[in-house]
């Protein structure tokens, strides 16, 4: 007994977890200062939630290199979940840039939106730095619960509140399946820490075929694919990302999912690397089917928050690839994407935020005829993105899938590579269509109410220069991403 | 050994003694007026019989899970006082944090007014 409370008092380590918890600080701080201020002030909201991104980004920028461990093991901050973390605030930053000129115009100027981004953020990060399952489950019950309110912050839309209802149900029924998998390892290895369950699988050998092992890694698996929204746990994805606040369905579809991504790879790396064989060819299967469903039903989609939502499950799908793969390219490509999917994706739906009319009902094909003469710089914006997200060089989209792909085929994954190279054909169709609509056909709108707020455009420059940096030269990022995998 | 169990006895005994002997004295020397209202079985000021499909306020919710939130941070106090001595001056300084983050939401929630029933 008293061993243990020594032991637990010797292993802590506050510079594990010192970035999350400053911004976690400048969140708390920021709840605090909103309630003294009157209702619908907002603009100081967005300097401080930015100023503690910053900061933080500072202190998981000077951590680079210098991993550290603390919690007996609970939290790892390694360079693998620094440059996760990095992500997710560049993610969060730019969601927040976008956000304050679109709640005003919708009508719901509140301040407790900022301090959730930044918990989310937070959790998010705990995810990715997590090396025990209670630190991972932890975290991501932290970025859920702030993403089921931010999803359904619109309390007076319909769909808004249907996207935070069914966010929360599913959401937590998924969670389910996630924690029953981690009783069932637990179960069998009689351990939480990830490192110690695979030394454990490894010197008994014979608890790899056993059912619970099996049964275990599955339900674990379904965890983490329902929060990155890979088929056939994608279904919730289109309507939570319809009828969520645009700037949250960016920051859903980024942040999180390479959040969701960070915990599984680690979970699948450090517990079952003896049981690769077996993972691999499980997610070969849901990595196909991920690209194929989204590519397919996103053609048919005229919403175009919606049809953005089915590429983003189509991408989860290219990310898979890199999962399957399993080899240092593969990984460091998953880093990658992520990071780069992250500027086109937000650039894309910061345009979305111009573009759209009070209510959104407008954001549809139809409503996008002309768009791109009568407003030069979002269409080219636009173009960008979309390009990009069709993974046409130079764009971020392109290098990302490059070593994705080329992972897959250095691994002997020929066929998956050829699979996810026609996926992306048959992507160019629905993307290019929305360019077709902008430029190709007759403005029925005169886009009169598309105002230019400069901090949208700030994001919308961000993402572009990010789009080309990473896309021309990726050779410095993916050097990066390279010595953060394990 | 049995003889540590006499306080226990001897507890019972006068707590047996107090609630039998108000409910007897009440009733010989208590003055009666009996109404309506009286007589009715309580239940919390709600009317007892009624239709099972009424809807509640939402401020009941809402003070349920305040009520949920604080009452879980004593809870998390009871292990930690237990072992206190040996979590020393960081188990303290652990405890003022959790404390504070909950004293952060208790800010809050007060400035909000959700602890104002009107």
């Amino acid at each position: 007994m008293n061993d243990l409370v020594q032991n637990a008092l010797l292993n802590v380590n506050i510079a594990a977890i010192l970035p999350s918890l400053i911004l976690v600080c400048f969140g708390m701080g920021l709840l605090l200062i909103n309630v003294f201020l009157p209702r619908g002030t907002t603009r100081h909201a967005v300097w401080i939630s930015l100023i503690g991104l910053a900061v933080t980004g500072f202190f998981v920028y000077t951590g680079w290199g210098n991993p550290q461990y603390g919690f007996n093991d609970a939290v790892a901050m390694d360079n693998f979940a620094a440059f996760f973390s990095i992500t997710f605030l560049v993610c969060a930053a730019l969601t927040i840039l976008m956000s304050d000129d679109y709640l005003r115009r919708e009508g719901y100027p509140v301040s407790e939106y900022y301090p959730l981004i930044l918990f989310a953020t937070a959790g998010a990060m705990w995810m990715a730095s997590g090396t025990d399952m209670m630190t991972i489950f932890l975290g991501l019950e932290v970025m859920s619960i702030s993403l089921y309110v931010l999803a359904g912050f619109f309390r007076g839309q319909v769909k808004s509140n249907e996207a935070g209802l069914k966010y929360f149900l599913l959401g937590a029924f998924s969670t389910g399946f996630l924690l029953y998998g981690m009783a069932l390892i637990y179960g069998v290895s009689g351990s939480t820490r990830l490192t110690e369950i695979g030394v454990y699988l490894k010197t008994h050998a014979s608890l790899l075929d056993n059912p619970m092992t099996l049964a275990g890694l599955v339900l674990l698996s379904t965890g983490f694919l329902f929060k990155i929204a890979a088929a056939p746990f994608h279904m919730w994805a289109p309507d939570v990302y319809e009828g969520a606040p645009t700037p949250i369905t960016a920051f859903m579809s980024a942040g999180p999912k390479a959040a969701a991504f960070a915990a599984f790879l680690r979970v699948m790396e450090y517990c079952f690397f003896t049981l690769k064989p077996e993972w691999t060819a499980m997610l070969w299967v849901l990595a196909v089917l991920t690209m194929v469903v989204g590519n397919v039903i996103a053609i048919r989609q005229t919403n175009i928050k919606r049809m953005l939502a089915y590429s983003s499950i189509a991408h989860a799908g290219y990310v898979l690839v890199g999962m399957v793969a399993a080899n240092e390219i593969g990984y460091s490509g998953i880093l990658f994407y992520m990071l780069a999917y992250t500027f086109m994706n937000i650039g894309a739906f910061a345009v979305l935020v111009l573009a759209g009319k009070k209510g959104e009902d407008n954001l549809t094909l139809e409503g996008l005829s002309g768009f791109g003469f009568k407003k030069p710089f979002l269409g080219v914006a636009m173009t960008i993105f979309l390009f990009s997200l069709m993974g046409l060089p130079p764009t971020a989209g392109f290098a990302g899938k490059f070593y994705i792909f080329a992972g897959a085929i250095k691994a002997g994954y020929i066929w998956l590579a050829v699979i996810g190279v026609l996926n992306s054909a048959i992507s160019l169709y629905y993307y290019l269509r929305v360019m077709v609509y902008m430029y190709f056909r007759d403005p029925e709108e005169d886009y009169a109410w598309v105002a230019m707020p400069g901090a949208v455009v700030v994001t919308i420059i961000i993402a572009i220069a990010g789009v080309f940096y990473l896309g021309i030269m990726p050779g410095e990022v993916m050097e990066l991403a390279k010595q953060a995998v394990f | 050994m049995l003889d540590s169990y006499l306080p226990i006895l001897t507890l019972i005994i006068i707590a047996l003694c107090f609630s039998i002997g108000s409910v007897v004295f009440s009733r010989l020397i208590g003055e009666k007026r009996m109404t309506e209202l009286k007589m009715s079985p309580y239940e919390c000021g709600m009317p007892p019989v009624g239709s099972a499909r009424e809807r509640f306020s939402v401020k009941f919710y809402i003070i349920a899970m305040l009520f949920i939130v604080f009452d879980i941070e004593v809870v998390f106090m009871y292990p930690w006082a237990v072992m206190f001595k040996r979590l020393g001056l960081f188990g303290f300084m652990e405890m003022g944090v959790f404390i504070l983050i909950l004293l952060v939401g208790y800010a809050y929630v007060w400035k909000k007014g959700a602890l104002e029933w009107e």
